[in-house]
């Protein structure tokens, strides 16, 4: 069974995560053992066998378009962690050239 | 006696006679968890103040009427505060609307009391992974109480509350129910609309009941079921009542015991209350057959694939812009995320979504994610060839009792493999129910006092059926 390398930290960036080392190291290691049970799946033929993404399979059901009112907006601005003129702030996602 | 430690049913009967109100029940709650809960810890907040005001102007004709339900702490509740037992939400969000379950308990009467403790996000089985605090085992304080819907259940069996919602992904209503004593069920993929719960795995959670009785989860289900415009998934079928077949005995049932199910690695005492529950109902008339469910010992390997690279996506969402813990820092968008994130997360979050990643990253999707999916298949198939020949499937909810606190933390794996006997009813979507057969001692020194359950598998939308054999168990 081929055992592949795992860089978590590689991971870690994809998923936004900092890791301190602490935790580079333990997940390194806990993260390759759950990986190396998890490759028993390789002994099962699968060949031919459509995967299964829900239990229960509903296929692009949709609402009626009637409009409605919709949930209180302050309820949402009132947990914002940051807000300016009814709008959630955010750093600056334009760079000058 | 405290009404708190009554039943739905019971309660129901006393309420609408007129020889008790609902005030009173919320009181009685009230005066149980406030002597209790400092060494359960089973409650992150509750407003007994709006429990009382709502029971108050209770409405007792409708089906759950004056009867108060504990929520686990992943279900939004419009104006309470949620945190998943996560420092990314505590203290910073409260919930903007009701979930789709919390609308409907209300329409039926109850009232929504009190916020359970649980793992972070649902991922764990210990409860021992909230960030918040560490819920006890009501039956031994030195254990754990399952988890992840932890509190849920110890809420119940430590009589602090009549009844709650937990969740289950892949036994996170069933083995804390096993662990605590109590019954737990998890409907069909599909049964309970999951608008407005927060999403670990979407393929497979579902919410459930926790409660003391089996006629209680029926009528928490009749409640709570339903298909509903906010949830794609949800099953447009006729809806049911669920109490309607509860006393119609298990005479004339072809019950099956998967072999796969029973391990070498279980517990003795574990596997001899689990045959005896099982020679009851085959003294009451159950017919008793071996089957195979072949694929069952792929189920966790397959579930530590799909789980993860769901909740990788779903937890994408926690980025420090809308709601939950932001950073203070004055960096570029990209540090914010990681700030944010990296201080809100506990351990095995951070663990999960790692392996989530790396599941469905470019390059290793086909062999992790893909492959998963088909496994997932073949999981399902053998159950829908089991069911073929019988009504239900009797299996343990977990081959040990209640660990203690920590014995397990520093080995995920080991943790994971206690899953095996819950996790292929999530991966199948069909209907799982855990209900007490006696109690287990820890060693041959001490008494028994640790609560066993067994579990109880129907085909999809076969929830009648299972309760129909857990009510059959109760009454002996």
């Amino acid at each position: 069974m081929s055992k592949d390398h795992i860089d978590v930290n590689y991971l870690a960036n994809l998923a936004r995560l900092n890791l301190t080392e602490e935790e580079s190291i333990t997940f390194q290691r806990q993260i390759e053992d759950i990986l190396g049970y998890i490759n028993k799946l390789e002994e099962l033929d699968i060949d031919g066998i459509e995967p299964t993404a829900h239990a229960s399979p509903v296929f692009d059901r949709v609402r009626e378009d009637v409009t409605k009112p919709s949930l209180e907006r302050d309820a949402f601005l009132n947990i914002a962690p940051s807000v300016s003129n009814d709008q959630l702030k955010v750093p600056k996602v334009i760079e000058e050239l | 006696m405290s009404l708190a430690s009554l039943s739905i049913t019971a309660l129901r009967t006393q309420l609408t006679a007129g020889e008790i109100t609902p005030v009173q029940i919320i009181d009685d709650i009230e005066k149980a968890i406030l002597a209790n809960d400092s060494e359960i810890n089973a409650y992150l907040s509750y407003d007994f103040d709006k429990a009382r005001e709502m029971a108050a102007n209770a409405d007792l004709s409708l089906p759950l009427g004056g009867i108060p339900i504990g929520i686990k702490d992943n279900i939004n509740t419009l104006g309470e505060p949620l945190t998943c037992a996560s420092q990314f939400l505590a203290d910073s969000y409260i919930a903007p609307y009701d979930a789709t379950v919390i609308t409907k308990l209300k329409a039926a009467g109850a009232i929504p009391l009190g916020r359970l403790n649980m793992d972070e996000f649902a991922m764990g089985s210990t409860t021992g992974n909230s960030s918040i605090k560490r819920t006890n085992n009501p039956h031994d304080l030195d254990r754990v109480p399952g988890g992840s819907s932890g509190g849920s259940a110890a809420a119940v069996a430590a009589n602090m509350a009549i009844a709650t919602l937990g969740s289950d992904t892949g036994g996170s209503i069933r083995q804390p129910a096993s662990h605590c004593g109590i019954v737990g069920l998890k409907p069909s993929y599909g049964r309970v609309s999951r608008y407005g719960l927060v999403a670990f795995a979407s393929s497979l959670d579902q919410i459930g009941p926790c409660t003391k009785s089996v006629a209680d989860a029926a009528l928490l289900l009749n409640a709570i079921s339903g298909v509903d415009e906010m949830d794609s998934t949800s099953l447009d079928v006729e809806p049911i009542d669920f109490t309607a077949n509860l006393n119609k005995g298990v005479a004339g049932l072809k019950l099956g015991i998967p072999k796969e199910y029973f391990t070498d690695g279980m517990d003795a005492n574990v596997r001899e209350k689990v045959k005896a529950a099982i020679d009851q109902l085959k003294a009451a008339g159950a017919e008793i057959v071996d089957i195979s469910l072949p694929h069952t010992e792929y189920a966790v390997a397959t579930y530590y694939i799909i789980a993860p690279a769901e909740a990788s996506s779903n937890l994408s969402r926690f980025d420090g812009i809308r709601y939950g813990n932001r950073a203070e820092q004055n960096g570029n968008l990209i540090d914010l995320y990681k700030d944010s994130r990296s201080a809100g997360f506990g351990s095995e979050v951070k663990r999960r979504i790692i392996l989530g990643t790396y599941a469905l990253s470019s390059g290793y999707d086909h062999k992790y994610y893909n492959k998963a999916q088909k496994v997932r298949t073949l999981i399902r198939k053998d159950f829908t060839d089991a069911f073929e020949h019988v009504d239900a499937i009797l299996t343990p909810v977990c081959p040990h009792a209640a660990p203690k606190h920590g014995e397990n933390s520093d080995d995920p794996l080991k943790e994971y493999l206690e899953d095996i006997c819950t996790i292929a009813a999530n991966l199948a979507g069909i209907p799982g129910i855990s209900v007490s057969v006696g109690k287990v001692s820890a060693d041959e020194h001490s008494e028994e006092k640790l609560p066993v359950g067994l579990q109880i598998l129907g085909p999809e939308l076969g929830e009648e059926v299972i309760l129909q054999v857990a009510q059959q168990l109760e009454e002996v």
